[in-house]
């Protein structure tokens, strides 16, 4: 596959902004200002930015909780990810989501979700609603290695075959569901096999080569774009650091392993990748004070950025004009709760 | 519906648009469900047996052959995946009206249900929308046993984000769901197993709706209010009949229609007229329906109650199957008696 040097250095920009992105999120969980769960992605770079980039404009994406990387690969707006996850007023879900629960449908990005599998099923209807608008587009669905365990990988997958769904399945295989490892959880560790018991091409692919991820989900999401053929592609890859912020790591894998998988850095392999035609050591380095100054200054704007306001408590619970419909509920309700909920934009 | 049922119809444009015809509750369902897909393309049916099989209780009979397998979708037994691929669809726009066999089959995908399609317009920040419409029959009394014979909708009117209705004649039955689908919100509409069969005048005006949030006062009466839904409701109007023939005792009763949102103005007004209320639900009252009625009557009414309110519900044991046990356990129209004569001081 022909990718411009244009292309690649925009893709290892986006990279290096998901690295700086989590290790400056790490750094503000640790200060308390990022609270809650904190799954970070570093090490998974070439497989949530190739991924992302074989998705056409109009496609839809749709992940699990571990999407800081997939929001941004996608378009949303670092200070937007940024000051979700400080849950303030310009977050991405105005302050109601947090980290895991990112979302643009702006761009397409319909949500990183909590329940592992739970988008799953999620993701066939998403795909279904584009069969019934006669849109010739597909979805992305990212779920982790621990999902295929879950009822909701088998349900889903089946429905994509017998309904001749749009949507691939992307399984960010990093070794480790939390701290259990693939082989630990799994009999069948070879994961895209699965898919053969639904009769649904699959593959399996090193998710740490940008070029070989870019290929396979091109050719893969082609296939559900034109010809309604759901698939499973499968991306070995690694996470640097534990299962959330709060998790060390190392309950369950030592400092070799880590340090193993560090020495085949994704990122050093496009920046390798750049060298070989010729973009030189100070444009790179360039891109990567870029990386930090993005950050920082969603950083900024996150700091800067108001708490949604209590008056605002129950802003899109209901659709408007729900209002009306509780309006007759307020009688005898729990205490607080017209003060909180009624007025806090129940439905308005 | 049947030809010899009695038709109501008139000559000019008003008398046409208040014309009614005596019709099943079974009916009424599938009248509302034909004119919303007549009106709205966006509008499709899915679940097990509802197209080849003309639906377990036959509710969506005929539907297949008029709007085709693509609006009336077939589904396998994969209750998780199929709501799911519900809460996808409706997430894009469409306006999905998944059928769940009986609640006690909704068990296993109350996952997307409370953990997914409840929280999609709070989570993310009224981003984006979920009008999806459930529809399934609780209720025993027909020897189905432990596992089919339960009354779950207390569980789903106790979680912010969805909304719970509970029709208890045809005419309702017509315009609640009619009001479902066109509502931006998830929507669960629960039915029941022995009221499908109950009949009675229904508006043949395809505007006809039910507002959400407003109960009904289905008889008037000084004594006693019954508050109930669903099938409950059947069985208090009944009871009602034989407390004026049979004691003397003019009970009101007080149709919820809709238990999320609750109308407590309307439970408030009649008990502060009558002083007494009983609370009836087909199932168990322990945390139910009645514990939270009985909450809200006790804050709003306290002045005005001359009595406890009292509560009647299925007996709480895994309902058996022998007949003799499970007509024991159900809330017979002479417990509910029992119930409103001790209320009144007549008895016990």
């Amino acid at each position: 596959m022909a990718i411009s040097t244009a292309e690649l250095r925009e893709l290892y920009e986006q990279m290096l902004l998901i690295r700086v992105f989590e290790t400056a999120a790490e750094r503000e969980y640790k200060a308390a200002r990022i609270g809650g769960y904190c799954h970070l992605s570093s090490g998974q770079e070439a497989a949530t930015v190739g991924a992302t980039y074989a998705l056409d404009a109009e496609d839809l994406l749709i992940t699990g909780y571990r999407c800081h990387g997939f929001a941004l690969a996608r378009g949303v707006p670092p200070e937007a990810v940024m000051a979700e996850l400080f849950g303030r007023s310009d977050g991405c879900a105005h302050g109601r989501g947090g980290s895991m629960h990112l979302l643009d449908v702006a761009v397409g990005y319909y949500g990183g979700w909590g329940i592992v599998a739970g988008q799953l099923p999620i993701a066939t209807g998403l795909a279904l609603a584009l069969v019934r608008q006669g849109r010739q587009q597909c979805v992305l669905c990212e779920l982790g290695d621990g999902a295929v365990n879950m009822g909701a990988w088998h349900e889903s997958l089946n429905l994509a075959a017998v309904w001749r769904l749009p949507v691939v399945f992307l399984v960010m295989n990093n070794e480790y569901g939390m701290g259990t490892s693939v082989e630990r959880a799994s009999a069948v560790t070879d994961l895209h096999r699965r898919a053969g018991a639904f009769g649904l091409p699959a593959e399996r692919v090193d998710g740490d080569d940008l070029i070989a991820v870019i290929e396979a989900a091109s050719t893969l999401l082609a296939g559900a774009r034109n010809d309604r053929q759901a698939a499973v592609l499968e991306l070995v890859t690694y996470r640097y650091r534990g299962h959330s912020v709060a998790d060390p790591g190392l309950a369950y894998r030592t400092n070799e392993e880590i340090a193993k998988h560090v020495k085949h850095d994704p990122l050093n392999r496009v920046r390798a990748l750049l060298s070989e035609v010729g973009v030189g050591d100070d444009e790179l380095d360039a891109l990567s004070l870029e990386a930090e100054e993005r950050v920082a200054a969603s950083i900024a704007v996150s700091l800067a950025s108001p708490a949604p306001p209590v008056s605002e408590l129950a802003r899109g619970m209901y659709a408007p004009g729900s209002a009306a419909q509780f309006a007759r509920m307020l009688a005898g309700a729990p205490f607080g709760e017209r003060e909180l909920v009624f007025a806090g934009g129940l439905g308005e | 519906m049947s030809r010899t049922d009695t038709v109501v119809r008139g000559e000019t444009a008003e008398e046409v648009a208040s014309a009614s015809e005596v019709m099943t509750y079974r009916d009424a369902l599938r009248l509302a469900l034909r004119e919303e897909l007549q009106r709205d393309e966006h509008v499709f049916i899915m679940g097990e047996e509802v197209g080849v099989f003309e639906g377990a209780y036959k509710v969506t009979a005929g539907l297949l052959e008029e709007f085709g397998a693509e609006r009336v979708r077939d589904t396998p037994i994969s209750e998780e995946g199929f709501v799911g691929a519900g809460v996808g669809a409706a997430m894009l726009g469409e306006r999905p009206v998944v059928e769940i066999m009986t609640i006690n089959f909704l068990l296993v995908a109350m996952d997307q249900v409370v953990n997914h399609a409840a929280k999609i317009g709070a989570m993310f920040g009224g981003e984006v929308r979920c009008p999806l419409v459930i529809r399934t029959p609780n209720g025993a009394g027909n020897q189905l046993t432990a596992q089919h014979s339960q009354s779950f909708e207390g569980w789903f009117a106790g979680t912010p984000g969805l909304k719970v209705l509970a029709p208890a004649s045809p005419a309702d039955a017509k315009g609640l769901l009619k009001s479902a689908i066109r509502d931006d919100d998830p929507v669960l509409v629960v039915e029941n197993l022995a009221i499908y069969k109950e009949r009675g005048a229904v508006p043949l005006d395809p505007e006809f709706l039910t507002p959400i949030g407003l109960a009904n006062v289905a008889r008037t009466g000084s004594d006693i209010t019954l508050v109930a839904h669903s099938f409950a409701t059947v069985r208090a109007l009944h009871v009602a009949e034989a407390l004026a023939r049979d004691h003397g005792v003019d009970a009101e009763v007080v149709d919820l229609r809709s238990l999320r949102p609750l109308d407590v103005d309307t439970v408030a007004a009649s008990v502060a007229k009558t002083n007494r209320a009983v609370c009836i639900e087909e199932g168990w009252p322990t945390y139910g329906v009645t514990a939270e009625l009985a909450a809200r009557i006790q804050k709003t009414c306290f002045d005005d109650l001359d009595a406890p309110v009292e509560r009647v519900g299925m007996a709480e044991v895994p309902l058996p199957y022998a007949k003799e046990l499970e007509t024991a356990a159900l809330p017979r129209a002479d417990r509910i008696e029992a119930a409103v004569l001790a209320t009144l001081g007549l008895r016990g």
